[in-house]
Order: C-alpha cells, then structure tokens, then sequence
C-alpha cells in the first residue's frame, strides 16, 4: 500500500508539469494573433494568398534552434514561393529565459536575417494548443477552406548536427507532397531538441 | 624518472575512469538495456547546451551514491555531437561527475529515439530505468530529488 501510495505520488508530481497532448496530424488547428517582431499583431488568417503555413516553435537560446537559423531562412525563401511560408513562434518563458525575451528577438531576428514574421507567444496558449514541446518543433498546416489542417509534425530535417550531412529534407519534402497533392510521408517524426520553456506556476 | 612513471601511469589510471566513451545504439542498449542482471540501470540522456539536464545531473550522481549499497548503476547518455567529446569530459570532470558517461553517436534521431521509448518526443533531460533485461521506466521531462529517489527506490523494491 505504501510503495503504491509512494508510486501515485510521484505520478501526479511528474504530471503536473507534463503539458497536454496538443494537436495530430489531421487535427484543425485554431488561428492566433500574435505580436511579431515589428510590433504588429499577426494572424495566419492575414496571409490571403498562402496555401498552408510551415509553423515552428523555437527560440533564440537553444542551441537547437541555432543549428537551424540559417536553415528556416533557406526553407521560407524556397517554400514562400510555393504557397508556404515559414512562421516562427518563440513560447518561451522569459523570466527563466531572458535571451528569449521579445527585445533579444528583434535583435537576433535582425542579426540572422530573418525572412519570416517571429511571433511571441507571450501567453504560451499557441504552444500548448499546438501540443508544442520542444524547439524547433514544425507543424506543418494546409489550408482547407478557413480551416488549417495540420498535415505534418516534427523535425525539419534528419541531421541537427551538420547541414552537409541531411539525407532527409523532412519540411521541404512535405511542402513538395502537399503541393503534388499527396500527404506528406513521413507525418510525423522526432528530433532532440530543447523542451519549451514553461511559465512557473 | 621511474617515479614520474609511475605517477604519469597512476594519473592515466584516474583520468581513464572520467574519459567518455562514445558508443553507437546497439553499445549503448548493451551497457544498460540488454544486461540481464538483478542491478538497475538508471540511464539519463542529457547534453551540456541543456540547462535542466546539468542541473539535475547531480541528482543523479547523488542518488548513485545514496543507493551505492543497492545494486544501482547510473549511466549518463551525453547528447552533444561527437566533435564535442572533450568539450564533454572537461564538463564531466568539473562538475565532479564520476558516473559512467557514454556520448551517443547515433546519427538521425528518428532512427533510435522509438528503440528507446515509443513515446519520447525528443526533448532532454529524459531518464530511462532498466532491471532483467526490461524497460521498467521511461520518462521524458526532469526531476527533483526527491522523485529521482522515490522512482529509484520503487525500482529496486
């Protein structure tokens, strides 16, 4: 009774701080408004032309995120063109995490040369609609109608560590079947990254 | 000359236990998973860019001394890129960590992360627990002491 006790204990104290489990793929995902680094406030319903969205948490001090910067930047040249730009969230709790404040965004969105709008998620409510757990975390939505169906979740290629390396283009793979009208195959996939910085209670 | 022999072998002899040793799946699945033993493997991957994994990780090194008695073995699973083997024992030798350290050279995680465990989205610090050749904990997400203790010690029940 004890160790059961001991054991039920433990299990709620872990999943107190276990965030939801968000969207699928195949999911709807709801519409936000956001500030972005020019200070405007922006929604996906503002993008009257794109035919999905390549939506990706991340941030300014994981090292994850870093590896990926330049990489996001190649990803929305390519991929606006096609109906598919790239929307980046940072989540993060700036009390625990002041290089991701809203300021160090502006700066690092400017020092990297960012091409897409960098939202923050003040708030953290888009992360945890989202399921988001971690940085960089990719959802990749179609539009359907006014609905944005969530059509792929995870990584944005197979190899953090070395660009050269990347035999799977994961994001880039998934646009191309989006738009050839096919699923994107793989749906979903993991990666090692950062775990999204949650607000203390 | 002899003596300073000596002392350079004995010096060898110490450091050796810090080195880091890299390893590919199967080499790590062995050193915890796949030994079919009555000790508990406590398996934490972490890497040195990760704060919550470092700020936990003497925990681990805590719990391991704590249950020396037990038949207890933590391992440290270092996720870092393989060019950043010294980078990693310098950070293992200044915080004291004397625990086996292995650096996983896996290549895509979408290779190994399900072999571990099927619901682990990625994310470190993650803690995996072994016993009989079994998986008998996984989870992905950090901890205090206190729970490190208390899942250890139901563990080992």
């Amino acid at each position: 009774m004890k160790k059961l006790l001991l054991l039920f204990t433990v299990f709620v104290s872990l999943s107190a701080f276990t965030p939801g489990t968000g969207y699928e793929v195949g999911s709807k995902a709801s519409d936000f408004k956001l500030k972005n680094i020019d200070d405007k406030e922006l929604s996906l319903a503002d993008f009257k032309d794109a035919k999905g969205f390549i939506v990706v948490f991340t941030c300014n001090h994981c090292p994850y995120s870093k590896k990926y910067e330049s990489r996001l930047v190649a990803l929305d040249k390519k991929c606006k063109k096609k109906g598919y730009p790239v929307i980046a969230i940072n989540p993060n709790d700036e009390v625990s995490h002041p290089e991701d404040s809203f300021e160090k965004m502006k700066e690092r969105a400017k020092e990297k040369g960012f091409t897409f709008p960098y939202l923050r998620d003040e708030t953290q409510t888009v992360a945890a609609a989202y399921g988001a757990a971690k940085t960089p975390h990719v959802y990749i939505l179609q539009k359907s109608g006014t609905d944005y169906i969530v059509k792929y979740i995870g990584a944005i290629d197979d190899n953090s560590d070395n660009e050269k390396q990347v035999k799977e283009k994961y994001v880039e793979n998934a646009v191309d079947n989006l738009l050839a009208g096919k699923d994107p195959e793989p749906s979903t996939t993991k990666a090692i990254g950062c775990s999204i910085k949650w607000k203390k209670p | 000359m002899l003596r300073f022999a000596f002392l350079v072998m004995i010096a060898t002899a110490l450091t050796a236990d810090e080195k880091v040793q890299v390893v590919n799946l199967t080499q790590l699945r062995n050193a915890a998973e796949y030994k079919n033993n009555d000790t508990l493997y406590v398996v934490n991957f972490w890497a040195t860019w990760c704060k919550p994994c470092v700020a936990e990780m003497p925990y681990f090194a805590r719990a391991a001394e704590k249950f020396s008695a037990q038949k207890v073995k933590v391992v440290f699973v270092n996720l870092n890129s393989v060019k950043d083997k010294q980078a990693v024992e310098k950070f293992a030798a200044t915080k004291n960590i004397t625990q086996e350290m292995l650096l996983l050279n896996a290549g895509n995680p979408n290779g190994w992360i399900d072999s571990i465990d099927a619901t682990w989205g990625g994310s470190i610090p993650a803690t995996a627990m072994y016993k009989g050749g079994r998986k008998v904990f996984f989870y992905e997400g950090e901890f205090t002491q206190t729970e490190l203790d208390s899942i250890i010690k139901i563990n080992i029940e």
